[in-house]
């Protein structure tokens, strides 16, 4: 994979998935000056995941901006600043918030670069922690992605581990074109991972093989990606070798990652927390489908959210995909 | 506890040039004699662009145009405010402006007759594009208006809406991120009494927009929008503090949108004839031109010669944007990000096989 770091002092910091998006925001705010941060609470407060803790003394008030409460504000003056010639890194509570700002990012945000024919852009990032797990209130779990995968113009990274959102929230602050930077909050703290203390990128569109494989493909991203891991060692207890495809980013995404590993293995599970009608997990499944037709062994499986509202905490679990349910679709597709 | 009053506060209308030509000497503007005869030809210019276009689009060769008729005034006045590295910010009536801005008639008239390559003109990259939805632009004043404030440019952003714009909560979050963060934004809003259909009474209870400016911690004025010099004044002196970083201002000017709200539309469904007769009698052009005869400066001869002048430039205007190279098809996927995703470029090579076959 592209990753790579410039490492003159090879150093690295054990940091969870939330230090390391901190860590690329304060790199790239002390590498162009034009890098701000504007959003609720994330100055004085750090943001209520502690995401841009400590930025706004190191930076001021001038780049560290706590904004009033109303998110298509601060996307739609986000906008102008960005014509303007900062890079705003915008940072939404919570993906359930994002509605106010939909105009915005829908109207605007994808759309510049094509309505004024190349001659305007938007270099800016809309960072949002989204996905559920955590026991939060209502509107606090939701994973859209596909509003935005269906938004062209838009860009969609989806990091699983610090190390990729390091490296991908340095790239997408780094695009010339807008992003959106979907941060899985289930396990912003979960773990810990040894991440290059320089600044480095991840490449967009290049998918990362978790685990190499030969029976069965789990492709997967965000939190997602550990609970394909867990059922990947399940299957292996049952001497099945499932690869693990973590997509990282899924516009633009690593197509032939994804059909170079259907071919090779012949069976896929697919797995998202987002509702599963219309969700990536079908465009995905049309995808092998057109370019791995004579390969497949079986039906693409999905396992994702069910089409419902996100429940609250008392059942939440029930709609979380889990291991169980990916092994169990697994076993499907082995089975078929 | 006693009550206390906490907030006390009074909206100002501004009016200089009556219907009748007369002004008002001690609020007149120095303006000299240049300057009265570039507003004027500028919005004769307005006036003739906007006819052509509803011609052009009777015979099929415009797209739907949103007439800007009775709001020239409101437009010039703005326009002759600002400076070459101001931004303007406009919604979708606003042709009046970038017309005396300087960006060419032709170039206008690509975007509407559908063409993408006149949203915005690479001359001038600090005019954005058209804004359809309603009020949203104005958050990106705001955010301009703020960048300028960040960078201790010397520079304004005007973002203009209509009187329908005052009612989506853009509208609100931009008047109220701009006086927050000392935005150099001036918003100027046209109020010209219909959203489509719906009239300003029923937009709101109370009786001008500017007075929403208390609200947020801004100056707010009506302006007379059918008087030129009110127009001009009110907004040189908002754009002034804006500049020097005393913060944003709203400017509601007054008018009257004369057409339908757009070629799409039929406005003789919703309002009397008499009500549009009341504003022809108005109208922002024939007071300067009363003005402008009072004073000497104009006559019969002049205005016919300008007349034929601008016949004649727009004739030549529409020649040139007719003649421009079609659009190409595969053009639609160019500018979707800086480089072409492989989705894109296998989409865009099926519909030029398509194209080509």
């Amino acid at each position: 994979m592209s990753a790579h770091a410039t490492t003159t002092t090879p150093q690295v910091e054990k940091l969870t998935i939330a230090q390391a998006v901190k860590a690329a925001l304060r790199q790239e705010m002390q590498r162009d000056e034009r890098v701000i941060i504007l959003g609720e609470d994330v100055g004085k407060d750090g943001g209520v995941f502690r995401a841009t803790e400590g930025l706004l003394d190191e930076f001021g008030e001038r780049r560290v901006m706590d904004t009033p409460l109303a998110e298509s504000g601060i996307v739609g003056t986000s906008v102008g600043l960005a014509l303007a010639g900062f890079r705003p890194v915008v940072e939404i509570q919570f993906t359930g918030f994002v509605y106010p700002a939909l105009n915005q990012l829908l109207a605007h945000v994808a759309r510049f670069r094509h309505r004024t024919f190349g001659r305007m852009h938007l270099p800016m990032v809309v960072r949002m922690p989204y996905g559920g797990g955590i026991h939060a209130p209502e509107h606090h779990s939701e994973s859209y992605e596909s509003i935005f995968l269906n938004t062209p113009g838009l860009k969609v990274a989806v990091p699983s581990n610090p190390y990729d959102a390091k490296g991908l929230l340095a790239a997408a602050i780094r695009d010339e074109d807008p992003v959106i930077f979907m941060e899985p909050k289930l396990i912003y703290r979960a773990f810990r991972q040894d991440v290059p203390a320089e600044p480095y990128t991840v490449e967009f569109g290049t998918a990362r093989v978790a685990k190499e494989g030969a029976n069965l493909t789990l492709i997967a991203y965000g939190a997602m990606v550990r609970v394909a891991m867990d059922a990947a060692e399940v299957l292996q207890k049952d001497g099945v070798s499932a690869e693990v495809l973590d997509l990282r980013t899924l516009n633009p995404l690593d197509k032939d990652a994804v059909i170079g590993s259907a071919r090779k293995t012949g069976r896929v599970v697919i797995v998202h927390e987002a509702p599963r009608t219309a969700g990536f997990g079908a465009e995905l499944s049309a995808l092998i489908m057109e370019h791995a037709l004579l390969e497949l062994l079986a039906p693409v499986q999905r396992v994702a959210g069910f089409d419902v509202t996100f429940p609250l905490p008392k059942i939440e679990g029930h709609y979380m995909p889990s291991a169980a349910r990916v092994v169990r679709a697994a076993r499907a597709a082995l089975e078929f | 506890m006693p009550r206390t009053t906490i907030y006390e506060a009074q909206t100002i209308r501004l009016q200089i040039l009556m219907p009748d030509g007369s002004v008002d000497r001690s609020l007149m503007p120095t303006v000299d004699d240049g300057q009265i005869l570039a507003l004027y030809r500028g919005m004769a210019t307005m006036r003739a662009v906007d006819e052509k276009a509803l011609k052009l689009q009777r015979q099929g060769r415009m797209g739907t145009w949103a007439p800007l008729r009775g709001q020239e005034a409101a437009q010039a006045g703005v326009a002759h405010a600002l400076e070459p590295e101001d931004w303007i910010v406009p919604a979708f009536r606003e042709m009046g402006v970038l017309i005396m801005r300087g960006v060419p008639i032709h170039h206008i008239m690509t975007y509407w007759v559908g063409d993408s390559r006149g949203a915005v003109h690479p001359d001038f990259p600090r005019i954005l594009p058209t804004a359809v939805p309603v009020g949203s632009q104005l958050l990106h004043g705001a955010g301009i208006g703020m960048a300028m404030e960040l960078r201790d440019e010397p520079h304004a952003a005007v973002a203009f809406a209509g009187d329908g714009a005052s009612s989506e909560g853009d509208f609100h979050e931009a008047l109220n991120f701009a006086a927050v963060f000392k935005a150099r934004t001036v918003f100027v809003i046209q109020n010209n009494q219909w959203a489509i259909s719906v009239p300003f009474s029923k937009q709101t209870v109370v009786s001008s927009i500017a007075q929403k400016a208390h609200a947020y911690g801004l100056p707010g004025i009506q302006v007379d929008g059918n008087d030129v010099f009110a127009v001009y004044v009110a907004v040189k002196e908002a754009l002034e503090q804006a500049r020097a970083g005393r913060g944003p201002s709203l400017i509601e000017a007054f008018t009257y949108r004369m057409g339908d709200h757009t070629t799409a539309d039929d406005a003789s469904r919703y309002r009397t004839k008499e009500e549009v007769e009341s504003w022809e009698a108005k109208s922002p052009i024939a007071r300067l031109r009363l003005f402008m005869t009072a004073q000497g400066l104009w006559d019969q001869a002049q205005e016919e010669n300008l007349r034929t002048e601008v016949e004649g430039l727009i004739e030549e205007e529409v020649r040139l944007m007719e003649s421009r190279a079609p659009l190409e098809p595969g053009s639609m996927f160019q500018h979707m990000y800086a480089d072409l995703p492989w989705n894109l470029k296998e989409q865009m090579e099926s519909l030029q096989a398509e194209v080509a076959s």
